[in-house]
Formats: C-alpha cells, sequence, structure tokens
C-alpha cells in the first residue's frame, strides 16, 4: 500500500476524473488523455523521466497538458533539470504539503524512507525543513510543547530550523492549550544497534517477515491457505491485532487459541437458543463473531508461516549469536556463526545485518576479520558489493578497528588549514564518520543488559528488555526513559558523551507557567531516520508502566533490513 | 517579447509619423523617447490596479472577458475542442504554460490553473500561469512578484530565508566571491539541504570549477550536498574531477567502479571491468576488482560452452537437468555451485572445474566444502559426498574430516533428503553429545541413538527410547540386548 491508498483510492481518483493511473519510474505512460498530471517526491531521476515525456510528446506533436505536484515540497534541483531538459514552462508546478500521514492512533509516519540514506549516508540536508515544517503543523494542531528534549545533530537542527519557523509565523498554536506536553527528537545514528537487532514482538516480526507498508500487510496463499493473498490494514482497529502486536511472539500462540476457544464457546452459545434468541443472534451478533473468526484465523496462519520460516532458517541459534553480541560474549563463536551464514548464501541481507550487529556492539571489526568476512561477502553474495562496504563504512556501521586512527591523522591535517569556525565543523564531519560506536560503554553505563536471576518471564514483562527476549533493552528507549525522569541530561554526561554530544533540552516559557497535568503526560518521539515497531511495542510499555502516552513521529517505520537495503548500490 | 517592446512596434508600424531610421537625430524624436521612457516608467505604478485602457485581446482575436471568449474557455475544458487553440498556442511561444480555466472545483483540471492556495509558494514557473486570465494576451509580461524580487537587495540571510519559504529569489546580485561565500555560510546555517544545494548550482555555473573546489574543500556540508547533487544528476565527469582534487583517490575508483553496473551488455561490462583494474584502490580492494573481471570472464566462457552442450543435446546432465538461468554476472559461490553441479569430474585444466576456480580465487577450504557438499547432495551422489570428507594418513587409514561442523553437514545432507544410512555415517561424527543426540533423534537415526546411550550408560534414556523404536524392529532388539548386558555399569 502506498500512502496515496491511504488517502485517496483508485476509485476516489476515478471520480475526480482521474482516466487511469500510471506507476512514475516504469515504462512511459501510454495515454491518449490530454492531461497528465504527476504527484511526485522531489527527485532528479523523476524530473528525467517527466522531461522524456514531455519531450516525447513535443517531437510527436502531441499537446498535453502537464501538472508536476511536488509532495512534500519542491526543490531547486528539479526546477533546474526542469529548466536544463528544455521543459519549464511546458509543465506547471505545485506543492501538496503533505507531512504527516497517521498510520495508527498513536503513529505519525511522514513516509520519507529515504530521509535515511540521504542524511546519514550522503550528508544531505534536504529533509530537515520538511521535519521542521511537521513540527510545526503539529504545533498548530495540537498547541505548544512545553519542554523539548533531543539528540543528534539532525535533530537540533531540525529543533533550531523549526524554532526558526514558529517565529516567524507567529502561528495560531501559540496561546492554545497545550496538548502534547514534552517532545523528545532523536537521530537514528543515535542507536543503529537496535534497529539492527531481529525483532520478536508481534508487530516488528510481522515486519521483519512479511514487509508491512504503511500500515497494511500483504498476506499471502501461505498465510490465508487459500490461492489468494489478502491485504490487511494492521492497526487499533484489528481487535485481533491490537491485542498481540505488542507481545512476545512466545506469547501470542496462548493468546490465540485461548481466544479461539472463546470464540468457539460464542458460537456455541446458539444451540438450545429458541427462535427468537437465534433471531437477536444472527442479526446482532454473528457479524463481529464473524469478523473476528477471520482476523483470527489470517493471525495464526501469519503466526504459523512465520514459525515455518524461521525454522528454516536457524532463527534460535541466530538469536542466540545476537544475544552473545548484545553481551559481549563468546564473539569468537558469533564471528564464526556469521561466517557460515555468509559462506551458505543464507540471505546477503541478513548476513550483512549481523555484520554489522558484530561491528557496532565491538567498535569495529579487528582487521583481520574484516578483510576475511567481507572477501568471503563478495564471492557468496557478488563482488559489487564492494560499493555496499564503502558505504557501511561512511555511515559507520561496518567499520575496521584501525580506522579511527588514520582518519584522526586526516583530520588533524585538515584542521590546520581551516579558521577556527570552520574547524569545528569539519571535526563534526569527520567525528560522525569516525565516529565509535562505543556501545559496550553506554551499554554499560545505562544497564541495558538485565541482569536475570532465573527465567525472564515474557509473558509478565518487568521492563523494555522484554521486546528482546529479556536480553537487551533498546537504548533509545532507554536514553528516552533517563531524560524524561530526569527532567533534562542532568546525571547523563557520560553517556551524552560516549554519544558524541549534541544533546539539548530546552523549555517554553509561556508554557510552563501553567502545566497541565494532561499534557504533561503525552510525549511526542520523534525518530529522525526510522523507528522500529519494537521500539514502539517498548516505549507504549514504559507508558502503560509510567501512566503516560507516546506518541511516534518516524521519517518512516524502518528494521534492519530496509537499513541494509538502503546501503546497497542500485543501477541509475 | 516584452509588452513594452510589443507597444512600441505597434506604435511605429501604425503610427503617422515617419518611419523611423536610425540616422534619424531628429529632435522629435529625441523628445519622444523621452517622454516614452517617462511613460514606461510609469507603467508600473499604473499597471498595478491593472486597469488599462487597452483591451487584451485572446488568441483568437477575441478580447479577453467577452461573452464569446468565456463561452469558448469553457468549452475547451471538455477536452476535445482543446486541439485548434493550443496547436496556435504553441506557435506563439513554445514555453507558454498551461491556461488556466474555470471549471467546477470537483474537476482534476482544477488542478491545472497552477492556483497556489499559500502565495509564499509563488515559484517562477507558477508566476508565469498564474496571472489570471486578463495575463495571458500574447504580450507576455514579467509577473509583478518578479519585479520585486529583481529590484529588492535582500541580505544574504533574508535571501536564504526566502528560499527556504519556497519562494524565487534571483541569486545574480551575488558577484564578488566574498558574496557567494557569504551566501553559502548562511544557506549551510540555515539547515535546509534543498536551499543549501540550490546556492551551490548557482556557485558552479558562475565559479570556475577549481575556486569552487577550493573553498568547499573547508566546507564540509555544503562539500556533501555539492557531491550528492553531482551524483544524483548523473555528472560523473565533474564529480570525479572533484573528489580528484580532494585528493580522495578511494572514491574516485569506487565511483567509477560504479559505474560497471549499468552497463548490461557483457562483453562491454568485461571490457570496463578490466579497466577497472588499474583504478587507484586500496591494495585489499584491486584483488577484488581484478576478481569480477576474472570472475565474468570465465563465466563469459562458461556460458557459451554450456549454451552449446545444452542445445546439443549430447551430455547427460545437461539433459537431466537443465538450466534454470545463465550463470552470467552470478556470484563467485554461485559459480562455484554450478561447477560442482555440472563439470565436477573436470579437469583442474578447464575452466569450469570446480577446482580449477578454488584454485583461482583462492576459495577457503570450508566455502569449498560447503558448495561442494551441497552441490553433490543435491545430485544425490553420495559417493563424492563421501570422498570429499576423507582423507588418508601417511600410514593409509582413512578418516573423515571436514572443515565445516559434521552437525551442518547432516543438516545439509538432509535437506537434500539423504537416506537413513548416509546421515548415520555422519551424525556419528558430530563431536558434542548432546547435539549428536538431537540431531540423531530428529533424523531417526536409532543406531547412533542407541549406542549414545550406551556410552553415556544411560539406562533410563534408553529404555525409554525404545517405544520410539518399531516392535520386533532390528533396533528394539539391540536395546534388549544392551540393557541385558551384565557388563555395563549403568549410572542410573
Amino acid at each position: 500500500m502506498s500512502p496515496l491508498d491511504r488517502i485517496a483510492n483508485v476509485s476516489i481518483l476515478k471520480q475526480h476524473e482521474v482516466d487511469k493511473l500510471y506507476k512514475v519510474d516504469s515504462r512511459p505512460a501510454l495515454s491518449t488523455s490530454d492531461q497528465f498530471c504527476f504527484l511526485v517526491r522531489p527527485r532528479i531521476k523523476t524530473m528525467r523521466y517527466i522531461a522524456d515525456i514531455v519531450n516525447a510528446d513535443k517531437m510527436s506533436g502531441r499537446s498535453r497538458k502537464y501538472k508536476i505536484i511536488f509532495s512534500p515540497q519542491k526543490f531547486y534541483a528539479c526546477e533546474m533539470v526542469l529548466e536544463e531538459e528544455g521543459v519549464f514552462g511546458d509543465v506547471t508546478c505545485d506543492e501538496w504539503s503533505f507531512y504527516l500521514l497517521p498510520l495508527d492512533e498513536d503513529i505519525i509516519s511522514m513516509e520519507l524512507p529515504e530521509f535515511f540514506r540521504d542524511y546519514f549516508l550522503e550528508g544531505d540536508h534536504r529533509w530537515i525543513n520538511s521535519v521542521a515544517r511537521a513540527l510545526q503543523l503539529l504545533n498548530s494542531l495540537y498547541g505548544p510543547f512545553g519542554k523539548a528534549y533531543g539528540i543528534g545533530r539532525c535533530a537540533k537542527m531540525s529543533y533550531e530550523l523549526w524554532r526558526d519557523l514558529e517565529e516567524e509565523s507567529e502561528s495560531d498554536g501559540q496561546g492554545r492549550k497545550p496538548e502534547i506536553g514534552n517532545i523528545f527528537l532523536m537521530d537514528r545514528d543515535m542507536d543503529y544497534v537496535t534497529a539492527l537487532c531481529s525483532q520478536v514482538v508481534y508487530e516488528g516480526l510481522v515486519d521483519d517477515t512479511f514487509r508491512i507498508k504503511c500500515g497494511s500487510v500483504d498476506f499471502g496463499p501461505d498465510v490465508t491457505s487459500s490461492d489468494k493473498s489478502i491485504k490487511v490494514l494492521l492497526n487499533a482497529q484489528d481487535k485481533v491485532f491490537s491485542q498481540i502486536r505488542n507481545e512476545h511472539f512466545s506469547s501470542v500462540f496462548g493468546f490465540l487459541s485461548q481466544k479461539s476457544r472463546n470464540l468457539q464457546a460464542q458460537y456455541d452459545r446458539r444451540r438450545g437458543m429458541d427462535i427468537k434468541q437465534m433471531k437477536n443472534f444472527v442479526s446482532q451478533e454473528l457479524k463481529g463473531l464473524k469478523q473476528e473468526h477471520r482476523l483470527l484465523s489470517l493471525h495464526i496462519g501469519a503466526c504459523e508461516s512465520i514459525m515455518k520460516k524461521k525454522t528454516k532458517q536457524d532463527f534460535q541459534e541466530m538469536i542466540k549469536a545476537e544475544h552473545s553480541l548484545l553481551e559481549g560474549v563468546d564473539v569468537r563463536e558469533s564471528t564464526s556463526f556469521i561466517e557460515e551464514h555468509i559462506d551458505r548464501q543464507v540471505s546477503p541481507i541478513e548476513s550483512l545485518r549481523l555484520m554489522c550487529l558484530l561491528s557496532i556492539t565491538e567498535n569495529g571489526l579487528i582487521p583481520k576479520d574484516y578483510r576475511s568476512l567481507k572477501t568471503q561477502y563478495l564471492q557468496s553474495y557478488g563482488p559489487e558489493h564492494l560499493l555496499t562496504f564503502h558505504n557501511l563504512k561512511r555511515v559507520g556501521l561496518l567499520t575496521e578497528q584501525a580506522a579511527g586512527e588514520t582518519l584522526t591523522a586526516v583530520e588533524s591535517k585538515v584542521s590546520k588549514l581551516v579558521t577556527d569556525r570552520a574547524a569545528g565543523k569539519i571535526t563534526d564531519a569527520f567525528n560522525s564518520l569516525a565516529r565509535k560506536s562505543n556501545f559496550r560503554a553506554i551499554s554499560k553505563k545505562l544497564g541495558l543488559i538485565p541482569r536475570v536471576d532465573g527465567e525472564y518471564d515474557l509473558k509478565m514483562p518487568r521492563d523494555m528488555a522484554y521486546v528482546f527476549s529479556g536480553a537487551y533493552i533498546p537504548l533509545s528507549c532507554k536514553i528516552i526513559e533517563q531524560v524524561l525522569e530526569r527532567r533534562g541530561w542532568l546525571g547523563l554526561e557520560e553517556v551524552v558523551r560516549l554519544l558524541n554530544g549534541n544533546e539539548f533540552s530546552v523549555s517554553d516559557s509561556t508554557v510552563e507557567d501553567n502545566p497541565t497535568w494532561e499534557s504533561q503526560r503525552v510525549i511526542l518521539a520523534v525518530f529522525l531516520g526510522g523507528c522500529t515497531f519494537s521500539e514502539i511495542a517498548a516505549l507504549r510499555f514504559l507508558g502503560k508502566e509510567r501512566g503516560c502516552k507516546f506518541i511516534f513521529l518516524t521519517t518512516a517505520i524502518t528494521n534492519s533490513a530496509r537499513m541494509m537495503e538502503s546501503m546497497i548500490e542500485a543501477k541509475a | 517579447m516584452s509588452r513594452a517592446r510589443a507597444d512600441e512596434e505597434e506604435y511605429w508600424h501604425s503610427s503617422k509619423f515617419r518611419a523611423f531610421t536610425f540616422d534619424d537625430e531628429d529632435d522629435e524624436l529625441s523628445q519622444l523617447k523621452e517622454s516614452k521612457r517617462a511613460v514606461n516608467s510609469l507603467r508600473d505604478i499604473v499597471d498595478d490596479d491593472d486597469d488599462d485602457d487597452l483591451e487584451r485581446v485572446s488568441w483568437s482575436g477575441e478580447p479577453v472577458g467577452s461573452i464569446s471568449w468565456s463561452i469558448k474557455e469553457t468549452a475547451s475544458s471538455s477536452t476535445s475542442s482543446l486541439e485548434g487553440r493550443d496547436s496556435g498556442l504553441q506557435k506563439g511561444s513554445s514555453s507558454y504554460a498551461a491556461f488556466p480555466k474555470q471549471v467546477s472545483s470537483y474537476s482534476l483540471s482544477s488542478l491545472f490553473k497552477g492556483r497556489n492556495k499559500l502565495p509564499s509558494f509563488q515559484s517562477l514557473s507558477d508566476a508565469l500561469s498564474d496571472t489570471g486570465v486578463k495575463n495571458y494576451a500574447p504580450e507576455l509580461r514579467r509577473p509583478k512578484a518578479e519585479y520585486k524580487d529583481y529590484s529588492s537587495d535582500w541580505s544574504p540571510k533574508d535571501t536564504v530565508r526566502r528560499m527556504q519559504r519556497g519562494k524565487v529569489c534571483s541569486l545574480e546580485r551575488f558577484r564578488s566571491l566574498q558574496d557567494k561565500l557569504v551566501l553559502l555560510d548562511e544557506a549551510v546555517a540555515g539547515h535546509d539541504g534543498n536551499v543549501i544545494t540550490a546556492v551551490l548550482i548557482f556557485l558552479k555555473r558562475t565559479l570556475r570549477r577549481e575556486i569552487l573546489f577550493r573553498e568547499l574543500e573547508v566546507r564540509q556540508v555544503a562539500l556533501c550536498h555539492l557531491i550528492h547533487f553531482l551524483k544524483e544528476a548523473g555528472e560523473q565527469k565533474l564529480l570525479l574531477d572533484l573528489l580528484r582534487f580532494l585528493d580522495r583517490t578511494e572514491e574516485v575508483a569506487l565511483s567509477q567502479y560504479r559505474e560497471h553496473l549499468n552497463i548490461q551488455d557483457v562483453e562491454k561490462r568485461r571490457e570496463f571491468l578490466k579497466g577497472c583494474i588499474g583504478l587507484p584502490f586500496s591494495a585489499e580492494d584491486t584483488s577484488h576488482i581484478q576478481d569480477h573481471y576474472t570472475l565474468l570472464e570465465r563465466q563469459i566462457i562458461i556460458e557459451a560452452n554450456d549454451r552449446h552442450l545444452e542445445t546439443a543435446g549430447q551430455s547427460e546432465i545437461f539433459r537431466k537437468y537443465p538450466r534454470k538461468a545463465s550463470i552470467l554476472n552470478m556470484p563467485l559461490v554461485t559459480t562455484l555451485f554450478y561447477s560442482c553441479f555440472y563439470h565436477y569430474t573436470e579437469a583442474e585444466g578447464t575452466f569450469s572445474s570446480p577446482t580449477n576456480l578454488k584454485k583461482t580465487f583462492k576459495i577457503p577450504d570450508k566455502q569449498y566444502v560447503l558448495t561442494a557438499l551441497a552441490a553433490r547432495a543435491k545430485l544425490r551422489a553420495w559417493d563424492d559426498v563421501d570422498a570429499l570428507f576423507t582423507t588418508k594418513n601417511w600410514l593409509g587409514y582413512t578418516k573423515k574430516k571436514a572443515p565445516i561442523g559434521f552437525h551442518r553437514v547432516v543438516e545439509i545432507l538432509q535437506r537434500n533428503n539423504a537416506p537413513v544410512q548416509v546421515l548415520e555415517e555422519y551424525v556419528r561424527l558430530v563431536e558434542d553429545v548432546e547435539t549428536r543426540l538431537n540431531l540423531a533423534t530428529k533424523y531417526k537415526c536409532h543406531d547412533v541413538v542407541i549406542e549414545t546411550y550406551k556410552d553415556l550408560k544411560d539406562r533410563i534414556q534408553l529404555t525409554a527410547y525404545k517405544c520410539k523404536v518399531e516392535r520386533g524392529s532390528a533396533e528394539e532388539e539391540k536395546i534388549n540386548s544392551i540393557l541385558n548386558n551384565m557388563q555395563i555399569r549403568w549410572k542410573n
């Protein structure tokens, strides 16, 4: 499902005289229509595609009207391309300031998966304006945020740009009763580890296995046990899903079978009914029961399919290796597990993910391992992945331990050349390149690996670690928890230093004066570069524990596979 | 054509005055010129209320706003009647934007009006098409909004700010290097990548590249934006120049190597890769590139041979297991699997033999064994599997050895439906007792289970296992005889 489907589906578009829909990027649209309307993200490649169509029409003497609607905004570079291709003026442009897509009662997505690569790999700030505008929009809808926290360079820039917009516009949000008391902005690179882990809460597992797109999933024939695929919206409205989405996978079976028994019992009640009762039953309850029945069988089917896939992939062994990496034990064993994973060509994406997890938890691979794993990877999955390795090194997801030193040398060399102010910028830029993850030290400082005596009860979780089977508390969520608890960064100086700084905490003086309790308990968690369903589940859990409510604003829903895929070079 | 010029021409041609000549130094004329200038400069003010006496005329000659015109205009929203007028339009001005039209607000066509709710988002293209009905007389005049932009002196900061809000701003004013750099720094400080890139495009157009590069070297954020833009726009040559200037030799190499992804034709791709070998990669990567080239070279040879073999229908293996896909551009391990599948027994001298591949690409033992095992097991060639793990020592004893855990061997064999006898042999070799028991139980290798329990002296488990084997089978007998063996000292 695409974002457009969530807003205006095909039939709505048809009602508005849209003759036919085409996908940009595929073949040229063959249409006899006199008007073309392109609803696109502002990308240079797309502009060339459009220009080709317009120019082809011109050559064949066809006259049409063309309209490009950029979402969420137009970029100057796009206009430049239109001008270069000689179609500027032949097309008219508009902007659709579409920033927020509510995926669920508590999740808002900007549907910008490219944010991750554009910002963290290419260092392009093009989406920061969009984030600022999204915040501005939320601010105008829900009143000023009382307290703003954040960590990460992008978080800081987005916040600054948003304040800038806010000051200038004197928006109607001011003076409104604040409904969201706190906002927390976080860059994805503050915590790659969590995003790299295999997800084991139901919603995360469904995302990892079937890919949830825009809050909807395609369950294939193996799930529906028919020859059809079914598109299912997964949100709070789904009575079955809403009760299992945040659960650890192991608790889901029990729940589903209990639920089916209840359902059976309700069906069974119709025995011994008289005709009037039966009439009531059919007219009032049966529909609901049938609906529930349908949902139950879908989710049971999904569970079965997940189980089948996971057993085939040695999921147990993989989870074990992941947990060892998180804890920092048996690193050699995990390394050979990864090696074998590569050699057996199990999955290019999973292999990459495991290597990255190893690298981040160990502050980079030792050179010997790096070379050997890289060589084997290229042999197993194709030499062109040389480019992937280069990208991963640049974002700091997969590094060689010695790299830090060489970069420091370059850094000092360059720093000497420039003035103080600029030097600060350079060091920053290099820092982000050479940044060590320091995961082990941070994990120790924040107690991310729970010490467990005996079995961790996944059905009655005691902390956020349950989203990873009790083995690890997601770093991103732990930071949020700590900062909210302390109402600032005080006492977290060491953690901040290890995370490379860029933290902030600002109170809006106009709001602080009369804090309303209700709004104080609402926190907008903003993830720049994507957030995972595991993180959402963990914070929902935290919210329940602490009596507060989290609302999520993310540039996109992500998971390890999406992150890895975004690092692979595709042909132009 | 500007409106003023058109007026001028009309004026001269239709006037009763004598025609203008260049050598005419008439006082009258210069006076006239002067007053004309004065009038023209007034026009900006006068025009503002859009209350022009001159009747504006549309393309078909009817005065804009007249009834017949508006009927035509309305009618043309039903698409068929568009042709005639539009083609006329094209003759006039190919860059002319779409006509705004009065249509029901429900129709999609309303989108084409180009009218933007937020005036602040007005851009050049919008401005052209959006100056209202009155303005599409042939004399296309510069939109008023633009006059403002060109005439006012926005500071660099304000310029950046306006651009951030999506307004059109001319950058042509920033001519000194100093000004340009201040503008760039302001853009970077504004945190909006769109604006940074816009400024960079302007700088790229108006500065010699060495100077631009030099300034970007100390402006990392801006530099990232330019590199990303060049990548996206496909300006490969300039990108390489920039990277070379920055001494980022490895990136130069990778960026060139990347282009092979866009080459479909294998021969061309091979040639291209050959050229990549000399690029300034790290020593390690150079050997990867070399391997890439060699691999494709081999694949081309193998593919040609095998396609021939397959079509000729002489070779049994190809008849029995027709190839599902070509081997071209596949990874090395896949190629090795292929060659273990189709060319296992070939002598080392041939390009397609597994041993040749192993040697050429220095494939580690582990990798080789895993792949060969998978290929031979798929063909159910159990003798080959056996040979893969058999080693002889100098005394001639044979021993089974594997560079990978035997539990992996078992798993791969099982996945290929190996018979129990074959499985049993390898399950027995699994060193870890617990894993061995698990695998043996899972795959019903009864003998191994029984023997392991016997070795463990675990009477209880052995007794319990009796119900897993068939009644009256050889296995049951075996268990019974072991349980009755008085010599064993059971631990329980």
